[in-house]
């Protein structure tokens, strides 16, 4: 199976759930938990199932293209279901199954893993899925988001595709993956690697990236200020992303790290009030019980 | 009459650090909850496995024991009126209760006479009573950290997906939100499908194991330690000894099978030290050894299930550990390109605390601390003790510690042994870190013990000087077993040093640093939590804590010095003038204690006896005061010890405390300077007789 199968695969079986096939979001990111479709639709209480590719960045896990294991782009398959069903689990096994993985002859464990993420404010319980002893899946059942319980609680399921591909395809190197017949990984993407590698730590010019941060927290400020919570966060999501450059180019000092990761997380959490503001305002479109939304109303007018 | 009763709790896969937990509080609260409601029983099991946690009662009987029950009511006074007969509160008692008035019963509490309902319980049926208990005990299972899932409120570990729950053959009726109790388990995750019924609790066991699952933890732990021996002496080797990683595993897997792994031997270039961890903490596989403790180039790995294509979870695990060490060996490769000294101009960006500045900061208050405590001590020597502290830190910058943090000091050790530094430096920089756990190796080498004695200093008392003390059980920064590791070392070390001194210094070496406390309170309060733990390392070797409690009395920086008063106290408790000392120390004592004077007047002195004791007095004096400055404490005791004849003619010639308050001034005088004697080995007045 290639490349471009698996995650043909993952979008079918999801698409069959009942998931919304979303594509990727336009703005640099780590991790498709960064992606507004799962940071901002954790929150409040609207259902929510979605599957996506994420491409993600992590500048200072380069290796010029020459580590078989590391790289710092690379893809995530992110599964949101909100709230979390009680057959989950099966769920997840079974898109195994749909990539041809026979459970029969592997050794699939749940170990515990618990996921935080300091700067969005976020963490939650779970596992890393084993498959023979290879980490091929984070599960998390999100507790907080933005500082904020998630009620219901949603099952995030991030399947790391690479991996995957390499287990399935039986190659040594991410970079011998076959992408579809007679195309590889590397030939997608190898350059790509050296060049961001050396970009990453040695070009980016520190001064301009600096300046772009604050830029883009005032940004996000400003935009927050007029109750516009998603362009707000696309400059959050800005902001990490030059705080990760910054990060590989080895500018930011021990204790400048903490304040920069408190600016991160205080602009998460002022986006994320606001994002809660305008969904109770608009009295929550997604929850299509209309029983459960009138009851909800209610209950928050009461507690007001 | 009674049945057995069964109750399975069926998770998502729960960490396996909270099943043994999960499993002993569980069996404590079903214990308390049946003693409570008066339910017999003759046995009470609890197991667990990542999915499950069973508990299991043998012959609890079908009715709860009848009861006595006695309810207080007013005061006999307030239940009769004043003529005798029955009052208006105590007939409102009996009516709430039920009772006829001429039912009650007077009893007294604390000499007061009350009026008592007495009431015979009759017992509820256990199948009545076991839903409230049940739900109970799940309802107040605490964890590290708990959960909520999807729309539901209940709190567990993972999600609670399935209750099973029997009486006999019939179903207990309970439920968790949305999960109602049935008479259905589930078997192994992957090897066993759909619900299966169970109709009691003998039959569970097995249709457990014929779905996969050994349920009772010591079978399967046996069952492992079983097959990981086989597995390690097929290939020719024995594993390591690890009861925590046994342990882990336990609970990681409802039907293990052990498989042995290969890896290209190129990879034990690597240190040793890295490949277990990887193998152990990373992959929780067994590493192997060979006769000479050697690494074999293989492991053990634990497949949650049968031996059915194992040889493809084989291949799969050999491959994950291999892309692991092809990582450490470029770790290993990129270090040691340039030598271990390059790193330490890096230590400068690495915070060591927020408020305690940085590593490079932190190394250089090493370097004085360290040079103070060697010239103190007499260990090591200068230029030793400067290199190994400049290059103790170093090896956290490195791609490997990054990695492997656990590794600090073990690889820091390599790559000076790699850049050619000087063995004992070498040995130092490892050393430092010891001990890091209780029973750990500690320093040899004369510079590791007083590096690792300044770098535990330079934590307690960077810690303490800006509030940071353990709570409770809050120790972050594992201060206690800092506290610890410097009293093991200089009692394993018999070394002589003021720590009191030390303590001045390693603050003054904050310099430049905004600190809380002031130096003398930081000194104070960390040396007495180094008492502390003295104590109990001292308790626990068997030393009374009268004995220590009284040479504490006179605390002293010299840790050595108090274990020698100990040494000679104890000694001297069993000495044929233990009594003879004690005599004269309680008889010039119990007058005296209140007396805060040794002034002595000879000229008053008139009666032979007292003019005697006097004598003697002046003759120890200096020989006592000359033992104990050559720590002879033995010594010193024997000769107080000979005071007593004299003492004894003193007090049954003369009185104490006679009218003439100049007299009686210089006796009471006398006697304090006689009991100030022992004052600088131990206050004699803590002992317990």
């Amino acid at each position: 199976m290639n490349f471009q199968e698996i995650i043909l695969k993952l979008q079918n079986y999801w698409g069959r759930q009942g998931c919304i096939i979303l594509q990727p979001y336009d703005i640099e990111k780590g991790a498709g938990t960064m992606n507004p479709a799962t940071f901002l639709k954790a929150l409040g209480p609207e259902p929510w199932n979605v599957a996506y590719v994420e491409p993600s960045r992590r500048p200072t896990d380069g290796r010029y293209g020459e580590n078989p294991n590391r790289l710092q782009h690379y893809y995530q398959y992110q599964v949101i279901l909100k709230p979390s069903p009680d057959n989950v689990i099966d769920l997840y096994i079974n898109s195994l199954k749909e990539l041809g993985l026979d459970m029969d002859k592997h050794d699939i464990r749940l170990v515990e893993d618990n996921w935080e993420s300091p700067t969005l404010g976020a963490w939650g319980l779970g596992w890393e899925v084993w498959l023979d002893g290879m980490e091929i899946t984070q599960f998390t059942y999100f507790q907080q988001c933005g500082g904020f319980d998630c009620f219901p609680v949603c099952a995030e399921i991030t399947y790391g595709l690479e991996r995957i591909a390499m287990y399935i395809q039986d190659k040594e190197s991410v970079f011998d993956i076959e992408w579809v017949n007679g195309v590889s990984y590397a030939d997608v993407h190898h350059q790509g690697e050296v060049d961001y590698s050396h970009y990453n730590f040695e070009i980016a010019d520190i001064e301009m990236l600096t300046t772009m941060f604050n830029m883009c927290e005032k940004e996000a400020l400003q935009a927050v200020g007029r109750h516009l919570p998603q362009p707000a966060y696309d400059y959050v999501l800005k902001c990490s992303h030059c705080f990760n450059l910054l990060d590989a180019r080895g500018a930011i000092s021990v204790t400048e790290r903490t304040s920069y990761m408190g600016r991160v997380r205080h602009l998460a959490r002022v986006v994320a009030v606001e994002y809660l503001e305008q969904r109770k305002r608009l009295e929550y479109p997604l929850l299509k019980d209309e029983q459960l939304r009138k009851s909800i109303l209610t209950d928050e007018e009461v507690a007001r | 009459m009674s049945r057995n009763m069964l109750l399975e709790i069926g998770v998502e896969e729960l960490p396996s650090s909270y099943v043994p937990r999960a499993i002993t509080d569980i069996k404590n609260m079903a214990g308390n909850k049946l003693a409570e409601t008066r339910l017999q029983y003759s046995d009470l099991k609890v197991y667990g496995t990542p999915r499950r946690l069973t508990l299991v009662i043998t012959n609890l009987a079908e009715r709860q024991k009848d009861a006595v029950i006695a309810n207080k009511g007013p005061k006999k006074a307030i239940a009769f009126d004043s003529e005798g007969n029955p009052g208006k509160p105590g007939l409102g008692f009996a009516r709430g209760q039920g009772v006829d008035f001429t039912d009650l019963e007077i009893r007294e509490i604390d000499g007061i006479e009350y009026v008592f309902a007495i009431k015979k319980e009759e017992g509820i049926a256990t199948s009545d009573l076991l839903p409230g208990i049940l739900v109970d005990i799940i309802n107040s299972l605490g964890f590290p950290k708990s959960m909520r899932w999807g729309y539901y409120h209940t709190r567990f570990a993972r999600p609670v997906r399935w209750l099973l729950a029997l009486y006999g053959d019939e179903k207990i009726e309970i439920s968790l939100e949305n999960v109602k109790s049935s008479v259905y388990t589930y078997g192994h995750r992957f090897l066993s499908s759909g619900p299966l019924e169970i109709k009691d609790s003998q039959s569970y066991f097995q249709v457990l194991k014929d779905n996969y699952v050994i349920l009772d933890q010591d079978e399967r732990k046996q069952m492992l330690r079983e097959q990981i021996d086989k597995v390690a002496t097929l290939a020719g080797g024995k594993p390591a000894e690890d009861e925590a990683l046994l342990d882990e595993i336990t609970y990681l897997v409802e039907y293990p099978t052990a498989f042995y792994g290969e890896f290209s031997p190129s990879y034990l270039d690597v240190p040793p030290e890295v490949l277990t961890t990887t193998m152990i903490e990373h992959q929780r596989y067994f590493p192997v050894f060979d006769d000479q403790n050697k690494l074999l180039p293989g492991f053990i790995g634990v497949r949650n299930g049968t031996d059915f294509s194992l040889n493809v979870v084989k291949a799969g695990n050999e491959r994950v550990l291999k892309a692991r060490l092809e990582d450490a060996l470029f770790f290993w490769n990129e270090d040691t390109k340039k030598p271990l000294d390059t790193m330490v101009d890096k230590l400068k960006n690495v915070l060591f605390h927020e408020r305690l500045g940085n590593l490079m900061e932190k190394v250089e208050r090493l370097h004085e601390t360290a040079l103070f405590i060697g010239k103190e001590s007499g260990l090591s020597d200068k230029v030793k003790l400067s290199r190994a502290t400049y290059l103790c830190k170093a090896d956290l910058v490195s791609n490997m510690v990054y990695e492997f943090t656990e590794l600090q000091g073990v690889i820091g050790r390599y790559y000076a042994i790699e850049s050619g530094e000087e063995k004992e430096v070498c040995e130092a920089i490892y050393e430092h870190y010891l001990p890091r756990f209780a029973g750990d190796n500690l320093p040899a080498t004369e510079t590791g013990i007083v590096l690792s004695l300044a770098d535990k200093i330079d934590n307690l008392v960077g810690c303490f000087a800006i509030g940071i003390r353990p709570t409770g059980s809050q120790d972050p920064y594992a201060l206690r077993r800092q506290a610890m590791g410097i009293v093991n070392i200089i009692l394993d070390t018999s070394l002589q040093i003021d720590l009191k001194s030390v303590l001045t210094v390693a603050y003054d070496n904050f310099a430049g640093i905004k600190l809380d406390n002031e130096r003398d309170s930081t000194v104070i309060e960390v040396l007495d939590f180094i008492f502390q733990r003295m104590r109990g390392i001292l308790l626990e070797k068997g030393i009374s804590y009268d004995v220590f409690d009284a040479v504490l009395a006179k605390p002293s920086g010299d840790l050595q010095d108090i274990v020698s008063r100990i040494d000679a106290v104890r000694q001297f408790k069993a000495d044929d003038k233990f009594e003879d000392f004690m005599v004269v120390f309680n008889r010039a004592n119990n007058l005296s204690k209140k007396w805060l004077k040794d002034d002595i007047n000879p000229k008053l002195l008139s009666d032979a006896s007292e003019i005697k004791l006097y004598e003697s007095f002046i003759e120890i004096k200096g020989e006592v005061k000359r033992a104990v400055e050559l720590r002879e404490y033995l010594q010193a005791l024997d000769i107080i010890a000979g005071l007593r004849t004299q003492l004894d003619n003193f007090f049954s010639a003369v009185m104490v405390m006679v009218d003439d308050e100049a007299l009686k001034a210089t006796r009471l005088g006398l006697l304090k300077s006689i009991t100030s004697l022992s004052n600088p080995i131990a206050d004699f007045s803590k002992l317990v007789q």
